[in-house]
């Protein structure tokens, strides 16, 4: 369904990708045979409505999901099964649910020292006080617990988290989804600063055309655990787009914009 | 400006104790601790257990300075004497030895049997409840199978049968009882982390790279410690009544000990007769266990994490 494997230079290179969950007896395919790949430094988006499988293929990466067949590789090697440490040092991810992402009885302190602990960074008490600053929340919240802070501070305390131990890709699974209009803008835009600021490279999950968009440069369109539609973004703006379901994702998301 | 410093010197714990911004990891963690002392402290039945738990708590400690006589000194001459008679406040028993004594020495052995049991069962059930409910497969069903045999056992037949092959005597009671009540705590503790394993939070520090020995200990524990807590104050009752069981029976503290539960054994013989030798410890068992249920209803409204979210 997507271009041609580029596997010399791609970031990160899926093909094929199947993922299948056993519920009882009865085996449920979320993800049929998905294919794609991310050049360094990009921003690459998977949209869908729910159940597309796009989240699925984000925690078949991270190797939080039963990949069934097909392969995963970053920087052209397999990872480590399960996913060790190094993976841990050079890909992160930021969950959708600010609510359930971070640990209720740990404060803002504990989320970030955490990480560094697990990877045995010696300048913690700098980097929590960087890390805290980088994602604009100030030094007061620290040594907050989670439920004291809103649903924007959180994402951002998740976002610090995730990049507290300088990964190199970022999986951003609906990261503004669960947040009011307003506070979506400020965390999109905290986003692509970051990206910009540590040359990250990006893939982000959304049901929503318009923050992919906005956010990516180029992204596959899924449907029912199926790529439909791979498409750069200037493809979006010029409405060039070839599958039905796309063209009603595209005028949906504009109805939206409107 | 100088009403300002004022306060700040006058308050300057209270302040410390109330910041919503801390600065510290400590006074961060005083301020938790501070502020579910507080709720506790509104509800009067909490505030009666922590009474009742802090009495039996100096008693045991100043219990030389508490107790009108030695706890074992036989007087013949004044034995069985109704409470009140000759400055014997709640009597003497059979041989004569004076019973708020016996009592005031006795909760000491009840306080060690309890903070021992407190200390042993609780840790080894949260141990074996979250491994098996965090790694699942075979280690959860064998763990599990184990915990359902020591489960099928009465408590206290198991306890005697510990006792029996380990010989009387009160340390050989705390080690039958530990290991007849942890059970229950492996339960709660393998519940609670079945709810919380699949959160987004675990599989955070999962994707941080934690190990399987850091999740359970450093993100799984904390989220079943409070169940488990409650669960320890409510079973407190249980294991006083068991250690006093296992003593009425003979099998856990030995004459002369004074414990609580020999202490009613022995009154027996004299129930219809002298009833205040067998109805004063039993007064002090229902008493103390009281206070622990109360505690325990009360730390469950406090330490709920479903409360605390609110």
């Amino acid at each position: 369904m997507s271009g041609p494997q580029s596997a010399g230079n791609a970031k990160i290179a899926v093909s094929d990708l199947s993922v299948t969950f056993t519920q009882g007896r009865r085996p449920v395919r979320a993800v049929k045979g998905v294919s794609f790949s991310v050049k360094p430094l990009e921003s690459f988006g998977l949209v869908g409505e729910s159940g597309s499988g796009k989240s699925t293929v984000l925690r078949a990466i991270c190797g939080l999901a039963p990949v069934s067949g097909g392969e995963i590789r970053i920087d052209g090697a397999a990872m480590a099964e399960p996913r060790d440490k190094a993976f841990a040092r050079r890909v992160q991810m930021v969950f959708q649910d600010p609510y359930g992402s971070l640990h209720p009885r740990h404060t803002i302190d504990r989320v970030l020292s955490e990480p560094l602990a697990i990877h045995r960074f010696s300048d913690r008490e700098d980097r929590i006080v960087q890390a805290l600053k980088d994602v604009g929340l100030d030094a007061r919240f620290r040594f907050r617990l989670p439920h004291q802070l809103s649903g924007g501070q959180r994402q951002r305390v998740a976002i610090a988290r995730a990049l507290i131990v300088e990964p190199e890709i970022l999986l951003l699974d609906e990261p503004t989804s669960a947040l009011d209009a307003s506070i979506q803008a400020e965390v999109l835009n905290l986003l692509t600063r970051l990206r910009e600021e540590r040359n990250l490279t990006f893939v982000m999950v959304s049901h929503d055309l318009a923050v992919i968009d906005h956010m990516c440069e180029r992204l596959l369109v899924m449907r029912g655990g199926e790529a439909v539609e791979a498409l750069e973004r200037s493809a979006l703006a010029d409405h060039a787009v070839s599958s039905d379901y796309t063209r009603t994702l595209l005028t949906a998301s504009e109805g939206y914009v409107r | 400006m100088s009403d300002m410093t004022h306060s700040e010197r006058s308050g300057g714990l209270k302040a410390w104790l109330t910041s919503d911004t801390p600065a510290s990891r400590f006074q961060a963690r005083a301020i938790n601790i501070w502020f579910a002392w507080r709720d506790l402290l509104r509800n009067p039945l909490a505030v009666i257990g922590i009474v009742i738990i802090a009495a039996l708590i100096l008693m045991a400690v100043f219990a030389p300075l508490i107790a009108t006589d030695p706890p074992n000194r036989q007087d013949l001459a004044a034995r069985l004497l109704a409470p009140g008679v000759d400055g014997h406040l709640l009597g003497t028993d059979e041989l004569g030895r004076d019973i708020w004594s016996r009592i005031v020495y006795g909760s000491r052995v009840t306080l060690q049997v309890v903070a021992l049991v407190a200390l042993t069962a609780p840790i080894f059930g949260l141990v074996v409840g979250t491994v098996a409910g965090t790694l699942g497969g075979w280690t959860d069903r064998v763990l599990m199978r184990i915990t359902d045999i020591f489960l099928a056992f009465p408590r206290l037949i198991l306890a005697l049968a510990f006792v029996a092959a380990l010989g009387p005597g009160i340390v050989n009671a705390i080690f039958a009882i530990a290991l007849t009540a942890w059970p229950p705590y492996a339960r709660v503790a393998r519940a609670e982390t079945l709810t919380v394993r699949r959160a987004d939070y675990i599989a955070a520090a999962r994707l941080q790279g934690a190990g399987t020995l850091r999740i359970i200990t450093g993100h799984i524990m904390p989220m079943c410690l409070s169940s488990v807590i409650i669960r320890v104050t409510l079973d407190m009752a249980g294991i006083i009544l068991t250690a006093a069981g296992l003593g009425f029976l003979g099998l856990g503290a030995q004459p002369p000990l004074a414990e609580w539960g020999a202490m009613i054994s022995t009154g027996r013989q004299y129930l219809l007769s002298h009833w205040w030798v067998a109805t004063m410890p039993g007064l002090a068992i229902l008493i103390v266990s009281l206070g622990f249920n109360l505690l325990g209803d009360s730390l469950r409204d406090v330490l709920d994490p479903r409360g605390g979210q609110k």
